[in-house]
């Protein structure tokens, strides 16, 4: 479960340790465009002592590394792989090619740390045209990715428009990459909303990336975290709604019928799924949090 | 004098009239805080009419009456008794710069002394934003209104003689009177009576630290699952961001779920006003104005009341307003895993508070919640034992940080409820050992052997002696 997964700079030890406590279900440690380049180094000492140090038991621990065309993502992986955080974010990912240079960098670093290969996933920040547009290639390119994330910042730059607080402009962008990403099977993520001041606006922007069927959303304020889980949590009356559905089913199961319906509607197999995923998210955050 | 005044003309004139001598016990309030101009104008008169080894008992003693670090130097103050003491003042005592211990006391037990002959006082200075001629005195108007004047109240009633300074002299009778005219012999009218700027904060933000707002939203969530939010809550909280934060988050709640409280308590900020405007209290009873929106309301609104720290806090009273208290939400500078709390020290030892209402509202409240964040200025919050006792552990319930909640020991019933509730809680030992995994164990720093301060409980025992810093 990834409700939120919220961005804190690498060079900024004072809000990296309290990063578990600040609700989001995924803290994403930056080396990429929160570090300077002249503190790329540092940064990468500090998340490496940070994630020893701390553990981040209670939150899921992403890591976004820079983009290949730098000279520091190899040093990025050498460096972070080893210590096993749940995933690794690379930058500008254009296509399959650039996945496979990634995984075949993390199977060697696993391999010398003594990791199963594939221990670490990828969640690729797609944040350029051609990216989006090779998407499901990239989302299908290896077991290790787990989800597609959508940087709608630099994206809108290569797409030479504004970025625009109601996002006509990445509708398309959105559309396409929940698609890919569903496609392969794995999970989306939605840019963050900007603003910090704005929380009328973040709470209504993750309601909308919601309602397109994304699986959670970026936060780069602590402040917008409890609105993004609230909006990416079911709600009571959909908790309830399918446990109605379950129970239904369970019913008929018991009484050998085939055909179900509930309310004067057929229940088929996507309302079934639907409700299984509804009340396993629920499980797991009346169990307080993603891990 | 004439029969219809009690006004005179220099403030000189009223000391010698009052029979001041030296060695007595003469008294101040803090409703003027940072901006108070009387107690050094007072002292300041009384240096140059050649007292000596007077008692200063004033309920706090703020960085701006730091003069007062001479009048001791020179012999004119042998002894200070207060609630609260500034860093500024508080260095000097730390240092060893008074032959006597400082005394601190609480809110509560302070007015109780006063009433009970323990510490009686012999001239109550007591600085007035409003005042008419016979000493009816108010601190709601005027260009120093501070609101209440709650903690003047006792000093003024009880004092063998009580001096009542204004700059702002009205037509008699002043009618809404927290100081009353039967109390009072003299009044001198001034130009000013202090700093409008320091008295009264304008800031009302809450917090944007979003570790202050994680424990805040925490703090509702305990308060929520203690089971006390219900119709007729009575609640206390600070003036801190993470205070003002949790009081607004309070108020969501309660507006969300149609609760209507009793009262607020307090030390009173904005954020409280906003509770009781939308209809989240019945009353605000008000011992103490902190910024410019509580004087506002204590002004205009009848509901809002202003009450002496009698009522407030005094432990020999029949009742007072914080043994009715609900939850009650105070800060730490640190707390140890008795959950002992220290608000008078700083991390050197070094004197930089008080009591003020603390130990007098954990003592009350049902719910006494402290909020703490697990590390500050890289040190530790919880710690083996506290560099100074200030409220004893057996009178505070929780520990909230932004790590997890701390339940005392002796409240199992209450840590199951929370627990229940999906609040996060964890051993006030882990909570140490997560924060000195990260800082190591602090060294604490060397001590003198001689007192410089005692720390004296609201029901008048010595619970801790503060030494001097080497």
């Amino acid at each position: 479960m990834r409700r939120s997964m919220l961005f804190l700079p690498g060079n900024t030890p004072n809000i990296i340790v309290n990063g578990d406590a600040l609700g989001a279900d995924n803290v994403i440690l930056d080396l990429e465009d929160a570090v300077a380049p002249d503190q790329k180094d540092a940064a990468r000492i500090l998340v490496r002592s940070a994630i020893k140090a701390l553990g981040f038991k209670n939150v899921e621990l992403t890591v976004r590394i820079n983009s290949l065309d730098t000279p520091y993502w190899q040093a990025d992986l050498d460096e972070i792989v080893p210590l096993r955080p749940d995933l690794i974010m690379p930058t500008k990912v254009g296509g399959a090619e650039d996945v496979l240079t990634l995984d075949a960098c993390m199977a060697e670093v696993e391999k010398k740390s003594g990791l199963p290969a594939g221990t670490v996933k990828l969640i690729p920040l797609i944040e350029t045209a051609r990216g989006l547009e090779n998407a499901y290639a990239v989302a299908s390119a290896s077991p290790r990715v787990a989800a597609l994330f959508l940087g709608a910042e630099d994206l809108t730059a290569d797409l030479h428009c504004p970025r625009t607080k109601e996002g006509a402009e990445i509708f398309y962008a959105r559309s396409r990459m929940i698609s890919a990403a569903r496609a392969a099977g794995v999970d989306v993520y939605d840019t963050p909303f900007t603003d910090v001041n704005d929380d009328e606006g973040a709470v209504k922007d993750a309601r909308f990336a919601r309602s397109m069927g994304f699986s959670g959303k970026a936060v780069i304020s602590p402040r917008h975290v409890r609105a993004v889980n609230e909006a990416f949590s079911p709600t009571q009356k959909e908790i309830d709604s399918a446990r109605e559905v379950l129970a239904a089913i369970r019913q008929a199961k018991e009484q050998g019928r085939g055909a179900i319906s509930l309310h004067g509607k057929m229940i088929d197999k996507p309302i079934v799924v639907r409700a299984e995923q509804t009340i396993a998210m629920a499980e797991a955050i009346a169990k307080g949090g993603s891990k | 004098m004439m029969k219809d005044s009690k006004v005179i003309a220099a403030l000189k004139d009223a000391i010698l009239r009052s029979g001041l001598k030296d060695g007595m016990r003469i008294s101040f309030h803090h409703h003027l805080r940072n901006g108070d101009g009387v107690m050094n104008m007072v002292l300041g008169e009384l240096a140059a009419m050649g007292y000596r080894d007077l008692t200063v008992n004033s309920s706090s003693v703020f960085d701006v009456q730091s003069p007062i670090i001479d009048h001791v130097k020179s012999g004119v103050v042998g002894r200070i008794e207060t609630n609260y003491m500034g860093a500024k003042v508080g260095r000097f005592i730390s240092a060893g710069g008074m032959k006597e211990p400082v005394v601190f006391r609480s809110h509560g037990g302070r007015p109780s002394a006063v009433e009970n002959g323990v510490t009686p006082i012999d001239v109550a200075f007591v600085a007035a934003p409003t005042a008419d001629p016979m000493g009816n005195a108010t601190g709601k108007i005027g260009k120093s209104a501070c609101g209440s004047l709650g903690y003047a109240e006792a000093d003024a009633r009880c004092a063998k003689h009580t001096i009542v300074v204004t700059d702002n002299l009205v037509p008699y009778p002043l009618e809404d009177a927290m100081i009353q005219e039967q109390w009072v012999d003299g009044v001198v009218a001034v130009d000013s009576i202090g700093d409008p700027q320091g008295i009264v904060s304008g800031t009302t933000r809450i917090t944007r630290d979003p570790v202050g707002l994680v424990m805040a939203r925490t703090t509702v969530d305990v308060i929520r699952a203690s089971g006390l939010l219900r119709d007729g809550f009575s609640f206390q909280t600070g003036a801190g961001g993470a205070s003002l934060a949790a009081a607004k988050f309070l108020k969501d709640v309660m507006l969300a779920e149609k609760i209507q409280g009793s009262y607020a308590l307090g030390g009173v900020t904005s954020a409280i006003v906003d509770m009781l405007n939308a209809g989240c209290f019945r009353s605000i009873m008000d011992v103490q104005c902190f910024d410019l929106g509580a004087v506002a309301s204590i002004r205009d609104n009848p509901r809002h009341v202003e009450i002496s720290a009698t009522r407030y806090a005094s432990p020999t009273s029949k009742s007072c307003c914080v043994d009715s208290l609900d939850a009650a939400i105070l800060g730490a500078t640190e707390i140890d895993t008795d959950f002992n709390v220290n608000v008078h020290t700083d991390s050197n030892g070094f004197i930089m508070g008080g009591s003020g209402g603390h130990s007098d509202v954990a003592a009350g409240a049902k719910l006494c919640i402290i909020v703490a964040p697990l590390i500050r200025a890289r040190l530790p919050i919880v710690t083996d034992r506290v560099t100074t006792i200030s409220t004893p552990g057996r009178t505070v319930d929780v520990l909230v940080t932004q790590k997890g909640v701390a339940v005392n020991p002796a409240r199992a019933a209450l840590r199951d409820r929370l627990a229940e509730a999906g609040v996060k809680v964890v051993d006030i030992h882990d909570l140490k050992a997560a924060a000195e995994k990260l800082t190591g164990a602090p060294r604490r720093p060397a001590r003198g052997t001689r007192e410089v301060a005692k720390v004296v409980y609201r029901d008048e025992t010595q619970i801790d002696s503060i030494k001097s810093v080497k």
